[in-house]
């Protein structure tokens, strides 16, 4: 119960007094309710449930987390003996 | 793509992987809630990954398996009326009622169609002015807002044909009742990170009160149930129990306002049934009085389309996490996708069905 | 266990006929079991495993013998020392006209491809067309002005047909059923039963193009995309293939149920198993962002212009060059092997190591939200 995806705000109009537009998925465009995201503005990336964005996908948060946790591999690297191992038993 | 990508990161992964397998000193219990992550953890194998460091079981956190009985068999009654265009989303079209299912209602001429987002189904009603368009609305918390949307729409647009056949269940009721329970194992929970998108965070900061058992809000790609894993172990060997989020860049801590906003307008809190498990209190939700016109069950007669369930099932301890599918006497033998016994083995995220799909090789039947 | 609704009527649904309805639920605890399908599914037309039951229970049976029970996707006689490749096949595809053709391009193409799999030069097509009532005649004349094209391109000629027209409703539009008459190369002997441990398997390009590009414009589903139908003639790049190397055990081309379904088909035809690299299966952007959007997995999406190779080990090089160098396979490439291990399984080995088994589906695939 929650299939969504990210995807890139390329257009926003407001049809029948309900905000929406264009989003794009790695290459297919699709239009999507933008009401529950009034911030969102072009360029940004949403996530989109069944035709609605429910989020826009916060930048900081994603670089943060990320950069830790390229941070905690690379610590991992150091404590291991050897490195990181792959796929166990 | 962007935002996905980066999430499917082998290096990272084994990191990961190998973080958890150093830092857990006992197979710890924990379930995941939402099928999506279900999905996932299956398809790229990650209890492979992680070996006997953690023990992963799957919970009731597919809308398809725990869409109650009576429901199904509503929308097949809906879909056999010669005025009605039933209109679904293509996972429910297999899941099996009392006697049949509506994809055999579709081949019986029933008129049934598949869309993606509810604003299609609002849509056909709109081109279709002469047909009675009944929207099968299931879901967890994530979709209610788009459903919530689609009523307001045909509010908008004075639609005297769009109903919808409204069954929402509710995630925080249903651990509450598993966490509730004597036979209980579960240590911690990966909360569904969409869901709480939409609701945010506070309903599992209460559980957690309640319960004295972590959780971790938890996204939905490889890396990111990974690092909840991670998050729960490190926090069950220093025996911590918060809430936590791991999937920030979608969930704030308040949720997505405007789409709470929306749902508290049309919808309420009611008791629901779930499929194998049967009655929670206040675990689903019901259209309001004032949007009773949309409601299909007030404007069609379906007062006498009942089911039972057993009271007990093999289904309920699966969806619950008591038992792994490969622990059932059918699974893969009487019990297969093509004929399925129980909706765990319908939707390809009900457990029974990703184990049967994607596992079964590691397991002799 | 028993089922009631509330007038009271029963419907008995389990061997285990309990007298008490509300014990005894150990031996035998799940809902209800379907009772087995009376009826013809859309799934018994997807290419999976429905389809594959209706040939073992339905077809087969009746008018089995040993030419078509190999089920390969041609069948091969013998004629005066010549031997000839025959097929039938029939195309129904809504829309009627979609990016990258029509049902009449993919239909010719479809037969062409169907021979060319067994190693046979495409010679004649005959065509029968099931018309709906009301069908614009502008429609029609499109869609045989398509076919003309198709086969001129290819070197095949239409020698046949015919007509028949049914009542409005009874057919989406147009259906065409064709049968295709080649003949089949010297020397060469291709079939589904001939993979073995060792060999290789290659595709000829991007999967997942032609269904994508269909979904596209259905009703429900909608959503834009430049992706189009990679419907094509295949057997200039069969020939080129064939020619390059003698080692080629089995051709395939991956229409409905995708590449799963046919490498389940050949799996279990060979009596081996399968391991495909997940980091290998090529798709395009466009193909896996409608993926994702719509929850759909590539391998099972159809395809129209592809095809599938086992290959022995030792010429598998050559194989993807000579795909290569062909336009229609520029983006060919090895995508795993065949193993003597899990026989009739495909399995996947996932980027993280682990693996997966790509089953044959039941049914169509349908979009999901969960």
């Amino acid at each position: 119960m929650c299939l969504a995806i990210p995807g890139k705000v390329s257009q926003i109009e407001v049809q029948d007094g309900v905000r929406c537009g264009r989003v794009q998925f790695g290459g297919i465009t699709r239009h999507a309710c933008l009401d529950f995201v009034p911030e969102v503005n072009v360029g940004d990336y949403v996530m989109v449930h069944v035709g609605f964005a429910i989020s826009v996908v916060d930048k900081d948060e994603a670089e943060r987390t990320y950069a830790l946790l390229e941070t905690m591999g690379v610590l991992a690297d150091e404590l291991a003996p050897g490195g990181a191992d792959s796929t166990p038993s | 793509m962007k935002y996905l990508d980066e999430y499917r990161d082998v290096k990272i992964a084994h990191k990961l992987a190998a973080e958890i397998r150093r830092r857990s000193t006992r197979p710890w219990v924990l379930m995941e809630i939402c099928g999506g992550q279900t999905h996932t953890l299956m398809r790229y194998g990650i209890d492979d990954l992680l070996g006997d460091s953690v023990q992963l079981v799957h919970g009731p956190g597919c809308p398809v398996c725990v869409t109650p009985l009576e429901m199904i068999d509503r929308a097949i009654a809906l879909a056999r009326r010669p005025d009605v265009t039933l209109v679904s989303y293509g996972d429910m079209l297999r899941v099996p009622g009392s006697e049949t299912d509506l994809f055999h209602v579709k081949a019986e001429g029933g008129d049934v169609r598949v869309v993606y987002s509810p604003t299609d189904a609002v849509q056909l009603a709109r081109t279709q002015p002469g047909r009675q368009v009944v929207f099968f609305a299931i879901g967890f918390e994530t979709t209610a807002p788009a459903h919530a949307m689609a009523v307001l729409q045909a509010e908008r647009l004075q639609l005297q044909n769009f109903t919808l056949l409204v069954s929402h269940v509710l995630v925080p009721p249903a651990i509450r009742t598993l966490l509730g329970s004597p036979k209980n194992r579960v240590q911690g929970f990966i909360a569904p990170g969409h869901v709480c998108t939409v609701v945010g965070v506070r309903d599992y900061e209460e559980l957690v009160h309640e319960f004295h058992v972590p959780i971790v809000v938890g996204g939905f790609e490889p890396i990111d149930l990974l690092e909840a894993i991670h998050m729960l172990v490190t926090q069950l060997e220093e025996g911590r129990a918060e809430v936590e989020n791991q999937y920030s860049r979608s969930v704030q801590y308040e949720g997505n306002q405007p789409a709470q906003k929306a749902v508290a307008l049309v919808f309420e809190v009611s008791d629901r049934k779930w499929r194998g498990i049967g009655s929670i209190p206040e675990s689903g939700l019901q259209l309001k009085e004032r949007f009773a016109g949309f409601d299909a069950e007030r404007r069609f007669d379906l007062a006498d389309v009942r089911a039972e369930e057993p009271t007990e099932c093999i289904s309920a301890e699966v969806l619950l996490g008591l038992k792994k599918p490969t622990d059932c006497p059918a699974f893969g033998t009487r019990c297969t996708p093509e004929k399925p016994l129980g909706a765990p083995m319908v939707s390809s995220e009900g457990a029974c069905a990703a184990y049967y799909q994607y596992r079964r090789h590691l397991v002799t039947l | 266990m028993r089922r009631t609704t509330n007038t009271g009527v029963i419907s008995l649904h389990s061997e285990l006929v309990s007298n008490d309805e509300t014990k005894d639920l150990t031996a035998f605890s799940c809902p209800v079991p379907l009772p087995a399908g009376e009826r013809i599914l859309l799934g018994h037309g997807s290419g999976g495993k429905l389809s594959a039951d209706l040939l073992q229970d339905v077809f087969l049976p009746a008018i089995g013998n040993p030419v078509l029970n190999r089920l390969e996707d041609q069948a091969i006689v013998t004629l005066n020392g010549a031997r000839l490749a025959i097929t039938t096949d029939s195309f129904v595809v809504k829309p009627l006209i979609f990016r990258g053709g029509d049902v009449g391009s993919l239909a010719v193409h479809g037969t062409i491809n169907d021979l060319a799999m067994g190693g046979a030069k495409p010679l004649w097509l005959s065509v029968a067309f099931i018309l709906e009532e009301g069908l614009p005649i502008e429609t029609l004349r499109r869609v045989v002005a398509s076919m003309r094209d198709a086969a001129a391109n290819a070197g095949v000629q239409i020698v046949a047909g015919d007509t028949k027209v049914v009542e409005k409703g009874s057919a989406d539009g147009i259906f065409i059923n064709t049968t295709g008459i080649g003949l089949v190369r010297e020397g060469v002997t291709l079939s589904a039963t001939q993979a073995r441990p060792g060999d290789s398997i290659l595709v000829s390009g991007m999967l997942g193009d032609h269904g994508i590009a269909i979904l596209a414009e259905r009703e429900g589903i909608q959503f834009e995309t430049a992706v189009q139908s990679d419907s094509a003639p295949l057997h200039a790049l069969v020939a080129s293939l064939l020619e390059a190397t003698h080692d080629v055990r089995c051709l395939r081309d991956p229409t409905r149920g995708g590449l799963s379904s046919t490498l389940n088909e050949i799996a279990a035809s060979s009596g081996v198993g399968m391991e495909l690299l997940e980091t290998s299966i090529p798709v395009r952007e466009e193909v896996r962002g409608a993926c994702e959007m719509l929850g759909l997995d590539p391998l099972y999406v159809a395809n129209e212009g592809k095809l599938v190779a086992i290959v022995a080990p030792d010429s598998a090089e050559t194989a993807l060059r000579a795909l290569q160098n062909h336009p229609l396979g520029k983006d060919a490439c090895i995508i795993g092997g065949v193993t003597a291990e899990h026989p009739r399984m495909v399995v996947m080995r996932t980027p993280f190591g682990t693996t997966r088994i790509v089953d044959m589906l039941a049914g169509d695939q349908l979009p999901r939200i969960c």
